[in-house]
């Protein structure tokens, strides 16, 4: 999903104060779609067979902290790991790590401000050398190196006085609590201090086109345009790997990707998926196992509040009776997405099922804006003050289903006199300032809100993150609402999970009442492997597929 | 000769730098660039693009970046992809190969079986056979090779099984069987409608030859029919076919988009397509330099190789 917006990193900022951490109930759950029955054998004793991933990107950026698109780090979870990863459930679980720290175990201070990692003594570099906690120290170094093109820094910013205590130790203070830094942690994988960091030009430096790791899979060679191949690391101090090898294909094209997938010449569909409109044919494929898989991307009909027509609330609400999900749901998606009223995963901790359920009514719609104030013209189109009830919507061009679904919502529209203008554009376009600098007059996008399995969403919703008011974030509705920003504060600075979950509960209460966008689903994959390919889970919280591929076997 | 070539050099570098204005200015203007795909996937806020924009050096003003490419390619640095960080010759090189050999099969293919069939089909000109290769050629031509790549895939992959739904080898493979076995499919189908537009080409320039007076004077010299074709006919009709051979020569080595998609073939077409998705503006200006550079080059060569084999054409 190529042209969906995932969940930011939050930027840092001294509003938030650490709480999450260890808080596993923060956790999305993805519930077992794959069965794991009870016919399942148990894994192989040593590595065998081989498994080949088809991918509709290429991956092509393997240093896992250079600029990367989430294709890309379906080979960093297979060449890396992360000092601690959070698994299906949402919970994390210590990798490089001995524990994760938390408030309880002491690897945080009650204030947030102080850590402590323990590292486990049994890891090696693909190459043989020991890892240590000198690897760490640099990774998080290299994240704020001033001429490293690094990926990302929110969170590692904030770090200062590192320090190796020992081999598997070491301590580092946060300049200010920041909550979602452990999230951040769970996504930052480590990279060899004594091969990259012996390099004196780290952006164009070998090792970023063959990849040394600590990961259940070694690099062996990348067939550009084509193939990766990775092969198992037997010395890995985890679980697994099962695999003898590796291969990730890359299929440019999801009919072709599905055909593959059919003739067997692939044996795990991974990112982009099977298309919806496969979906029944898929299930029923003998020898395969096919499943849709809830993402956390909500799609909405977003607004940008600043322009006259979307600032009266009674529009919006109009609107959002005008809009006939369901039909889109069934007719377009082939009624596999989920309706939704909230930008929060159903899937959270932190999800509140009790927010008033959307009406499709389109005579409401009409009083409302009669009740407001907003006639018809002459031309049957509503004004108000000069204002006329028209504007245009976006959306990247080429996504057939949107388009649809968008010709679909403008017939909607002018039933009760509003005229919707359909301005599609490449994504390079779309995404770039017209999106970010609040361009758009409306919008139809996929966004993941949350980071990994944080409920803080400052970074969206917050009023100091409207880029056009040269805010921060991503808050390109420039949705400015002090009670959301209160909400945001109190969530990010509670330590009661209670609590916390209180503030999110009423935030969306709060965003539910102001639509500034118009929540219409959750998205659903249609996923699938061959029958007897075990341990594929799929994991709400990761961007990508391969995330557990240490645990993956061949059930003969 | 010398002078002609010398000309042509001249002609060909000044052509060569106005292309390669026009191309990096015109990619460089388009609105979006190498950074817009990253404003989508985890949360990239304008402040983080920015930095990574300054220390790529997309910041500066258009004509320093210009320059700075253009000093480095005389030096012959054709810089470094975007995508991912490899030199932009060894990103092509590892594309020509696969391109090369699923052009090079196709090409051969549709020129062998094309100019026979537009040889038989003009000899017999209103036969059965004529109007079968005519027709033939039409549905050949119309049929959009996405389409008739995936009912290929269907019928000998998915139903029949004879052979391997796409991918130029088998991964752990790589004999030079098993790559025989992948060209067949892909091949053909390429193969299928140049061979429509080489028979076509044929027929025309054979029927052009054949009505011309040292035909008839051939013939009344009581030559055989295959004297008069391969000697008279043949060694004229060729001729254009040569100058059509060196235009596609930039055509075989820049793939075949279409056809490299669905059979999932990692050659030039392919990459063309992924470096202008993401904004990989070194690459893709790499490519058009070297496709500018071929069509130059192929244009040459057809001149040539003309004027060696055609007495009637002096070059100068």
């Amino acid at each position: 999903m190529a042209d969906q917006h995932f969940s930011s990193w939050s930027r840092p900022s001294r509003r938030r104060v650490l709480s999450l951490i260890g808080a596993s109930s923060a956790a999305l759950v993805a519930p077992g779609l794959f069965g794991k029955g009870s016919a399942m054998a148990a894994p192989p004793s040593e590595p065998t067979g081989q498994v080949i991933v088809g991918f509709s990107q290429e991956p092509t950026i393997f240093n896992p902290h250079m600029p990367h698109i989430e294709v890309d780090e379906g080979i960093h979870f297979s060449l890396f790991d992360p000092l601690f990863i959070v698994d299906d459930k949402g919970e994390f679980q210590p990798s490089l790590a001995t524990e994760v720290p938390s408030v309880e175990n002491g690897g945080i201070s009650e204030d947030g401000l102080h850590w402590k990692i323990k590292l486990r003594d049994d890891v090696k570099w693909h190459d043989g050398k020991p890892f240590t906690a000198e690897d760490v120290k640099f990774t998080i170094e290299l994240l704020v190196d001033p001429d490293f093109r690094s990926w990302r820094r929110d969170g590692h910013e904030l770090v200062e006085n590192l320090t190796v205590v020992s081999p598997t130790e070491l301590t580092f203070d946060l300049k200010s609590p920041y909550a979602p830094y452990p999230s951040i942690l769970a996504a930052t994988f480590i990279v060899p201090k004594h091969i990259l960091g012996e390099e004196a030009d780290k952006n164009n430096a070998p090792y970023n086109n063959a990849p040394v790791g600590t990961g259940p899979f070694k690099w062996v060679e990348r067939m550009a345009g084509d193939h990766i191949t990775l092969e198992a690391n037997e010395d890995y101090f985890g679980e697994g790997p099962y695999l003898k090898r590796l291969i990730y294909k890359y299929i440019p094209d999801l009919t072709v990707l599905y055909t593959q997938f059919k003739t067997g010449d692939i044996d795990v569909v991974g990112l982009q998926w099977i298309t919806p409109d496969k979906y029944q044919e898929a299930k029923d494929l003998p020898g395969k196992s096919v499943a849709v898989v809830p993402a956390a991307t909500v799609e909405s009909l977003s607004f940008n509040m600043d322009r006259p027509q979307f600032k009266d609330p009674k529009v919006r609400q109009a609107l959002y009776h005008a809009l006939d999900k369901q039909t889109i749901i069934d007719a377009l998606y082939y009624g596999l997405p989920t309706p939704t009223e909230t930008f929060m995963p159903q899937q959270s901790a932190y999800y509140n099922a009790d927010l008033p359920k959307h009406e499709y009514d389109p005579e409401k719609a009409k009083s409302l804006l009669d009740e407001a104030g907003w006639m018809p013209g002459g031309d049957g189109i509503r004004e108000k003050d000069g204002v006329k009830l028209a504007f245009t919507n976006s959306t990247t061009a080429g996504n057939h289903i949107r388009e649809q679904a968008q010709q679909f919502i403008q017939q909607s529209f002018k039933e009760i006199g509003v005229d919707m203008s359909i301005s599609n554009l490449p994504p390079a376009v779309m995404w770039g300032d017209y999106w970010m600098m609040s361009k758009f007059d409306s919008v139809v996008v996929g966004i993941n809100f949350l980071t990994g399995s944080d409920p803080d969403v400052s970074n969206y919703l917050a009023p100091t993150s409207i880029p056009a008011k040269g805010g921060a974030g991503q808050n390109t509705w420039q949705y400015d609402s002090e009670e959301v920003g209160k909400l945001l504060d109190e969530g990010g600075s509670t330590f009661v999970t209670e609590e916390r979950k209180a503030a999110y509960m009423k935030l969306q209460e709060v965003v539910r009442s102001d639509l500034p966008f118009l929540p219409m689903f959750q998205y659903a994959t249609v996923r699938g492997h061959k029958e007897g390919v075990e341990g594929v889970v799929p994991n709400i919280n990761v961007r990508i597929d391969s995330w557990d591929v240490a645990t993956w076997y061949w059930d003969k | 000769m010398l002078r002609f070539l010398f000309g042509r050099l001249w002609q060909s570098l000044v052509l060569l730098v106005i292309v390669s204005v026009i191309g990096f200015a015109v990619l460089n203007l388009a609105p979006g660039g190498p950074l817009s795909q990253f404003a989508l996937t985890p949360g990239m806020t304008q402040a983080q693009l920015a930095r990574i924009a300054h220390q790529m050096g997309l910041d500066r003003p258009l004509p320093v970046q210009y320059w700075e490419w253009f000093t480095r390619l005389l030096q012959g640095d054709w810089g470094r992809s975007y995508r991912d960080n490899q030199p932009v010759l060894s990103v092509i090189w590892s594309h020509l190969m696969a391109t090369l050999l699923l052009m090079g099969t196709s090409t051969l293919i549709s020129v062998l079986i094309g100019t026979w069939v537009g040889v038989l089909g003009a000899l017999r000109r209103y036969s059965i056979f004529d109007y079968a290769a005519t027709v033939g050629a039409m549905v050949a031509l119309s049929i959009p090779t996405f389409w008739f790549g995936l009912i290929a895939i269907y019928l000998f992959s998915l139903r029949l099984g004879w052979l391997p739904a796409g991918n130029m080898y088998t991964i752990g493979d790589g004999s030079v069987l098993d790559y025989a076995v992948h060209l067949i499919m892909p091949s053909l189908v390429l193969a299928l409608v140049n061979v429509a537009v080489w028979s076509r080409y044929m027929r025309t320039a054979v029927l052009d030859v054949m009505n011309q007076d040292f035909v008839r004077t051939a013939r009344a010299k009581g030559l055989t029919r295959w004297a008069v074709l391969t000697r008279h006919i043949l060694r004229n009709a060729l001729v254009p076919m040569i100058t059509l051979l060196g235009l596609q020569l930039p055509t075989i080595l820049g793939g075949a988009l279409v056809t490299e998609t669905v059979f999932t073939w990692p050659g030039m077409g392919r990459l063309f397509l992924d470096s202008l998705g993401y904004s990989d503006y070194p690459v893709v200006m790499g490519l058009l330099m070297l496709s500018a550079i071929l069509v130059l080059v192929g244009n040459l060569m057809a001149d040539i190789a003309v004027a060696v084999i055609d007495p009637r054409i002096r070059l100068g």
